[in-house]
């Protein structure tokens, strides 16, 4: 497992690390944050009316890290005592697996919710990632965004649904 | 002058390769790279409207010029989560 706040990982993420890099990534004393809010992203066992028998990810890690460090930037941006710890892991999950893990805290709870949904939605659209599902009769790679980081209107929509 | 391509999910399994090394010429930019590979594998050439680039681990446009030696990715839409 990583032990850095942002990285790319084999094995299924540990939330409670997050939470110990996420409330000691920068030499604070404890006590700073009031409010930790965690994401897990799980592999549904159905998708698109298919029943999906597993995922294969890939990333491009060292871009991955990078891009995840963008959203780490654009959420100190966004708010400013808010801060993330992300894992993100590769290889072949099954349903239940755990793909994506966020830890995001804050002194108060609604930055730290939407510092959270906030990650979760620029890693679906920026980060070097992708997925393989093999299902019942197939497979298919999953193509979601274009990747940009400077595609301003794509990191709006991430904002407005971090805050509706 | 040679560069190194680097391919993921669908352009990869179309490479059969994860990486490759290929001749580009002096300064070519990163759409000559990527139509050097279209011209290699065909089959390619209708990603080309939605992919990204990256040059040595950083999002790069594709009028981006090359050096000897760099890393070129090329980014199916992604869909990390």
């Amino acid at each position: 497992m990583p032990q850095t706040p942002l990285g790319i990982t084999l094995d299924e993420p540990d939330v409670r690390a997050l939470i110990r890099l996420v409330t000691a990534s920068d030499g604070q004393p404890p006590g700073r944050d009031g409010a930790i809010v965690t994401f897990l992203g799980t592999v549904r066992g159905e998708n698109l009316g298919r029943r999906v028998v597993e995922l294969e990810y890939q990333a491009y890690e060292p871009l991955a890290v990078r891009a995840f460090g963008v959203i780490a930037a654009e959420i100190a941006d966004a708010w400013p005592e808010a801060r993330v710890a992300l894992h993100h892991r590769i290889g072949t999950l099954r349903p239940g697996d755990v793909s994506v893990a966020i830890a995001a805290a804050s002194p108060h709870r609604a930055e730290a919710f939407k510092a959270c949904r906030y990650a979760i939605e620029r890693i679906k659209q920026i980060a070097p990632i992708w997925k393989r599902e093999v299902f019942d009769g197939g497979e298919a790679w999953i193509e979601g965004s274009t990747a940009d980081p400077s595609d301003s209107a794509a990191r709006q929509a991430a904002y407005e649904r971090a805050c509706r | 002058m040679q560069v190194t391509i680097r391919l993921f999910a669908g352009l990869r399994d179309i490479a059969g390769a994860a990486d490759l090394v290929r001749e580009v010429p002096a300064g070519a930019t990163v759409e000559q790279a990527w139509q050097g590979l279209a011209g290699e594998f065909p089959a390619m050439a209708p990603h080309r409207a939605s992919l990204s680039a990256a040059v040595n681990a950083e999002y790069a446009r594709f009028t981006r010029a090359l050096a000897a030696g760099d890393e070129v990715v090329f980014l199916p839409p992604v869909s990390g989560g």
